[in-house]
């Protein structure tokens, strides 16, 4: 049944992972000058933040895909990261500037991300009942992100300038400038995350074909839903709060695991699809930065392509 | 045995089944027909657990289907609804095996794949086995998802329209296929029919709806005459005896 030898899917997961391998060991030895240990060290921190935002994109939205019934949709061009740089600028309005800057890191962090999980359960829950209706998934994504985008820029004009800037920071993607003090937290998320959607790689395959097939199959398909979208609200967090937003990696991972690896099934796919965004983001990274000095920041190439990704899938999509 | 009792159900205010009772022994093939519209469909899935149960019960051998934890009831009834959405870039043979799942949870073992490779091979899709889903005929299609859902090797065999785009020769083989697996197995299918002559050829009982009421249940040749179709479509239906089979002359 299944194909051998380099067309399969193990063959094709083998060379995406020697392109992750790759791009690894380019980021840390390319361009090394100045203290070997110093310069080592601070790569380091920076190759764990980019590989841990790739994998939480990858996995949160393999997952939110496969719910919501598309390939088209991801967390992120519903909303989801919006919604989280809203509750930073009302975390930072309510609290002052210099009081949220007070409170320790990780227990803002987890708080935020709490309160992620449950914000987007709330909200996408309801949105099941319309699974595989892309159009109304699409208009309401559409109109949540301008939603918190909005507020989160209302909320930014109450708040004094100066705290402003804190508000602001959390705003655009910045792969250069990444916050090291949630690294800890944000990887331990994202770990337990990715460890808890792998766990359910089998069950999120029977998901993947439908509702009422699932239930026939012996899912419990509400408890299921709802705690996949636990996880997707979290890995969003972990994500967002390291590197801001970033709407259009999740598609294009996603899109190209698909067509790379061949398969629909949920191991390979969401191992795929972790290997090509740690690609995209620690590859795309030394060649931006070592190869062309930095003239783009890999937030719009990416944004760029993945855009453009966007509107092949939506163009292409006739059935 | 599946007891309903008491069974209505509603949609934002339009009743679709109204104070259903009824009881549907075990073995054999039962058929659920009726107009458009007349609760058919609902209330195969409220059987099915895929509609939720608001008011009366429907037990399964004794096993209440609402509060029975839904993994328990994979084991003991497979249902194959009306087509929704269609799994892409699936090939058949995957298809079928989700028919496992209930069985090992993501690890097939042996007697899965035996199982797999009978149920290909009892509805004729050898073949397609290697094939797309998507690439398939609608009937190439439906055929798998029966095959799927017998896959599930489940007591009880519940099949919403499985005759839809079949041609005359696959509907009639899947028919006799049901019809076997109900008598050599033991199983119990229901099975929402369209085509009466269908269910009078091949079903031991035909239970009738009408505007969400049950109008006749009964062994096929007390539900199959004249007098009994009338108040189940609300039109004369002549019915005629040849070589001992009842058929109902709604094409005249």
């Amino acid at each position: 049944m299944a194909e051998r030898g380099w067309t399969s899917p193990k063959a094709r997961l083998l060379l995406l992972a020697a392109g992750a391998a790759l791009s690894v060991l380019a980021f840390m030895t390319v361009g090394l000058k100045g203290g070997l240990a110093f310069a080592l060290e601070l790569r380091a921190v920076r190759l764990a933040a980019l590989v841990e935002v790739a994998v939480a994109v990858a996995v949160s939205t393999v997952v939110f895909q496969t719910i919501t019934g598309n390939r088209i949709l991801t967390p992120s061009i519903m909303g989801l990261d919006a919604l989280y740089s809203l509750l930073q600028a009302l975390a930072v309005f309510t609290l002052g500037g210099l009081g949220y800057a007070m409170l320790p890191a990780t227990a803002k962090f987890l708080g935020e991300a709490g309160l992620m999980a449950l914000l987007g359960t709330a909200l996408f829950l309801p949105l099941l009942s319309r699974r595989g209706d892309i159009p109304t998934l699409l208009l309401a994504g559409v109109v949540l992100g301008v939603l918190f985008r909005s507020l989160s820029l209302m909320v930014a004009r109450l708040i004094d300038p100066n705290e402003f800037a804190i508000v602001q920071s959390a705003r655009y993607a910045d792969f250069n400038t990444l916050d090291a003090t949630l690294l800890v937290p944000c990887l331990g998320l994202t770990g337990l995350g990715t460890l808890l959607v792998w766990r359910a790689r089998h069950v999120l395959d029977v998901m993947a074909l439908g509702r009422e097939a699932a239930v026939g199959l012996g899912v419990a398909w509400r408890r299921s839903a709802t705690a996949l979208l636990v996880l997707v609200g979290a890995l969003t967090a972990a994500s967002t709060a390291l590197v801001g937003p970033v709407a259009f990696l999740g598609l294009l991972v996603v899109a190209l695991a698909e067509r790379t690896v061949g398969t629909v099934r949920h191991g390979p796919l969401l191992l795929g699809a972790m290997l090509l965004a740690v690609i995209l983001l620690v590859g795309g990274q030394t060649i931006l930065a070592q190869l062309l000095d930095n003239v783009l920041t890999l937030g719009i190439v990416i944004e760029f392509f993945g855009g453009l990704a966007f509107l092949i899938l939506i163009t292409r999509r006739r059935r | 045995m599946i007891r309903i009792s008491n069974v209505s159900y509603a949609i934002a205010g339009t009743t679709i089944l109204e104070d259903i009772d009824l009881a549907i022994p075990s073995g054999g093939v039962t058929a659920l027909i009726g107009p458009n519209g007349a609760g058919k469909s609902t209330l195969l899935s409220l059987i099915a657990r895929l509609l939720p149960l608001s008011s009366g019960t429907i037990t399964l051998d004794g096993l209440p289907v609402d509060r029975t934890p839904t993994r328990a009831l994979a084991l003991r009834l497979a249902v194959m609804a009306q087509e929704g959405s269609v799994a892409s870039r699936l090939r058949v043979e995957e298809l079928v095996g989700f028919g496992r799942f209930p069985h090992h949870r993501g690890r097939p073992r042996a007697q899965d794949q035996a199982a797999v490779a009978e149920a290909l091979a009892l509805f004729d899709l050898e073949a397609l086995a290697d094939r797309f889903v998507d690439t398939l005929s609608g009937g190439q299609r439906q055929r798998a998802r029966v095959a799927m859902a017998y896959c599930q090797g489940t007591d009880y065999l519940l099949l919403d329209e499985p005759l839809n785009s079949l041609d005359i020769i696959y509907a009639r083989a899947l028919m006799r296929t049901l019809r076997r697996i109900a008598d050599d197995r033991g199983r119990t299918i229901v099975v929402v029919l369209h085509d009466l002559n269908h269910a009078a050829a091949h079903a031991d009982r035909i239970v009738a709806l009408r505007e969400g009421r049950l109008v006749a249940d009964g062994p096929t040749g007390e539900v199959m005459t004249t007098a009994t179709l009338q108040r189940v479509f609300g039109d004369t239906i002549p019915v005629a005896e040849v070589d001992g089979h009842r058929i109902a002359l709604h094409f005249v």
